[in-house]
């Protein structure tokens, strides 16, 4: 038995759609351990939340099809549970949060009845138990003179605020695994500082596995242990956030890398990936990143590559390293 | 030395709120200074960024510069003259010269228009092409200028990823031969790939064209990477403004200095996102006298709770609005 609390293996997932089949999730396979922090990187419609949903069951399905592979979370397949098994990893072992807290918070109960009531579901407390425990979880996620908000209303609070109360929601059944899909990309860059401290401040102090997904290269740099890039459904490379950043081996992630405009210096032209992100309805055969790949060879043009070790505990799924 | 194309002066906004529930509670109407007596040049032929959080009043200054939205006060020097005292025909040549190009390349275009008739549009408005084949010539010519070509023109918005229809909307904008563009947020609904490929081309047709950009955004690497100068913008105020290269690596105003310590870079080994400043962003409804920052500001003294600091130059082009600087 591996040390990963969570795995994902060989995952493959796709929508059967009136327009013709997509796969969003393609042979995807990493694993979690405890009290890590991994990072899912890529830009839109790479299949980030589709990975991040189908982990807690909710990618719909049908349009939705699991095609191969499996979820495995605590060692139990996650596709095998019952309703029941279902609920309880939900309600006291896995918790998400998302990029648009307007969208998974209801707008007709006020914050305290919101997570109090997620409370006594799940956790069987009287009413002012869980009103005492919602006031603790306010404070913690920093929502100033909490008892005095239990009775607002979501869309009262500023869009930072709003995610702090998603937080607080997702804390509420002392998970301890967090799945935290952008939950920083609507955000200004200050609120999003505090943010990412109070998520650190989390994992620290209650020992949390965290999947944090994102499109900016910034955040994984300082939030994640681990990083997985995410490329047309592929994960293409998968490696420690020092190795990815300073040695970065499949071609995306190297070109991902020179786009980002510097913080610490001007130039005058940026290194762009050349060409448009995929058509996912109709992807290129091979490698999905040929047509847009510098060092493209024929092989990449017939053989999807598999992921391979390129350093230890280093991964890259690219012709390059046969 | 340059030619100083656009400067404004005191530039103010205050909505007035008077329907809001607020206002009727209170029986008093509310204020929202949106932009609250701002100052700003931008020499030809160089890049003015201009940055700051949402709601600090970014949009809404693009637009006071074009009268889409009427000043409440201060004045709008194009070329010398000041914009506020033109009429109507006077406003129409200035829109050819001042062109905007927005952050949501879905909604400024109409999905039921091609590409070709798209760009045609400001061609005809503003009477730039005399046959039917001198319009499809110009618009081919317009496609290539942004990376396009022919085989796009008789497609429809929805048929174009957001990066080709960004491109799209910069070369409407291209048609009327601008002298100043406005792009406000125009690569912020990018993907960074993407986003790297605009901000060269906004390069290239600067350098072709001799284009003067006011360009718009909330993220710092962006207005690092694309300005010549930088304006630094508060709760409606400008808090500091300068070169470059001073804005970023001597930044005097507590706001600024902030604002660059909360951007995680994106490199492991650079220091981690810290917010220095305590609470939210401040209202700029009805707001107190004082500086803005003042709640939030480790600095702030009972001085700087009464008085509000102005935008004041170093004698080095760099302006900072702070008592404590
Ligand atoms: N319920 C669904 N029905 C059909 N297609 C879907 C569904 N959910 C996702 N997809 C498709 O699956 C692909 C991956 O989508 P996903 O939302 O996972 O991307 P993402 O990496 O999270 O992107 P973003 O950065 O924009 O959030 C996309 O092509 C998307 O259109
Ligand atoms: N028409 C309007 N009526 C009332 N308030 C407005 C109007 N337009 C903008 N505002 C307010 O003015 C402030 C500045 O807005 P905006 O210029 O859009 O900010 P930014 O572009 O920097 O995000 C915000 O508080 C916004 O809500
Ligand atoms: S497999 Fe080929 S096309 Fe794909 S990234 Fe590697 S070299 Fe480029
Ligand atoms: S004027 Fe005072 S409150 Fe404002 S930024 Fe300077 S020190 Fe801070
Ligand atoms: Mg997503
Ligand atoms: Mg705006």
């Amino acid at each position: 038995m591996s040390d990963n609390v969570l795995e994902l293996d060989d995952l493959t997932i796709r929508f059967k759609l009136k327009r013709g089949d997509l796969t969003a999730v393609n042979g995807v396979s990493f694993g979690v351990k405890r009290g890590e922090t991994f990072g899912l990187v890529g830009e839109s419609g790479s299949g980030k939340t589709v990975t991040a949903r189908s982990i807690m069951r909710l990618v719909p399905m049908p349009p939705g099809e699991i095609l191969k592979g499996r979820v495995l979370f605590e060692g139990e397949s996650v596709y095998d549970k019952s309703d029941n098994e279902m609920r309880e990893m939900r309600g006291k072992k896995v918790a998400m949060v998302f990029q648009e807290p307007m969208s998974a918070l209801n707008p007709v109960f006020t914050v305290g009845s919101q997570i109090g009531d997620a409370l006594r579901t799940n956790l069987g407390m009287s009413k002012q138990e869980a009103d005492e425990r919602v006031v603790e979880l306010l404070s913690l996620v920093g929502i100033p003179s909490p008892a005095s908000r239990l009775d607002s209303y979501v869309h009262e609070f500023s869009g930072g605020m709003r995610q702090r109360v998603m937080l607080a929601m997702a804390l509420s059944c002392d998970p301890t695994f967090l799945i935290a899909d952008e939950p920083t990309t609507a955000l200004d860059v200050t609120i999003q500082a505090t943010i990412l401290e109070l998520i650190e401040s989390m994992i620290d102090r209650f020992g949390m596995s965290l999947i944090f997904i994102t499109h900016n290269l910034g955040v994984v740099a300082h939030a994640c242990d681990t990083i997985g890039v995410m490329y047309a459904s592929h994960i293409v490379e998968l490696a420690s956030k020092q190795e990815i950043f300073k040695n970065p081996q499949h071609p995306y992630t190297q070109g991902l890398l020179n786009s980002i405009p510097r913080l610490d210096h001007q130039s005058k032209y940026l290194t762009p990936i050349k060409g448009l992100v995929c058509n996912m309805m109709n992807p290129p055969t091979g490698c999905k990143f040929h047509p847009r790949c510098d060092h493209a060879m024929d092989v990449c043009r017939q053989e999807i590559p598999q992921m391979k070790e390129v350093a230890p505990g280093h991964f890259a799924a690219c012709h390059l390293h046969n | 030395m340059t030619e100083t194309l656009l400067e404004v002066r005191g530039l103010t906004k205050h909505f007035k709120l008077d329907n809001d529930i607020v206002s009727r509670i209170a029986g008093k109407t509310r204020t929202l200074k949106a932009v609250d007596g701002i100052d700003f040049f931008i020499k030809r032929g160089e890049t003015l960024g201009l940055v700051g959080e949402s709601g600090c009043g970014k949009s809404t200054t693009a637009r006071l510069i074009t009268r889409l939205v009427e000043p409440s006060e201060g004045e709008v020097m194009f070329k010398g003259e000041n914009l506020l005292n033109y009429n109507r025909s006077e406003m129409q040549e200035v829109r050819k010269a001042v062109q905007l190009v927005f952050q949501d390349p879905y909604s400024s275009l109409n999905p039921r228009k091609t590409i070709m008739q798209i760009l045609s549009r400001p061609l005809e408005v503003h009477n730039l092409a005399k046959s039917w084949s001198e319009k499809r010539r110009r618009v081919l010519e317009l496609l290539g200028l942004v990376g396009l070509g022919e085989e796009h023109a008789d497609r429809y918005p929805h048929e174009f990823s957001g990066g080709q229809r960004q491109r799209i909307a910069i070369a409407r904008a291209l048609a009327v031969s601008p002298e100043l563009i406005i792009g406000d947020e125009p690569v912020s609904a990018l993907d960074v790939s993407i986003q790297a490929q605009i901000l060269n081309l906004f390069r290239d047709l600067q350098e072709q064209f001799s284009l003067t950009y006011l360009f718009i955004a909330h993220d710092l690497s962006v207005i690092r990477h694309i300005s010549d100068r930088v304006a630094v913008m508060y709760v409606g105020k400008i808090v500091e403004a300068g070169d470059v290269a001073d804005i970023f690596e001597q930044p005097k105003h507590p706001y600024t200095k902030a604002l660059l310590e909360a951007v995680p870079e994106a490199d492991p080994d650079k220091p981690p996102p810290h917010l220095v400043l305590k609470g939210e962003v401040a209202t700029p409804i009805d707001p107190p006298p004082g500086c803005r920052l003042c709640a939030r500001c480790p600095l702030a003294d009972d001085y700087c709770a009464e008085v509000a600091p102005e935008l004041k130059d170093d004698g080095t082009g760099h302006y900072v609005a702070c008592h404590k600087v």
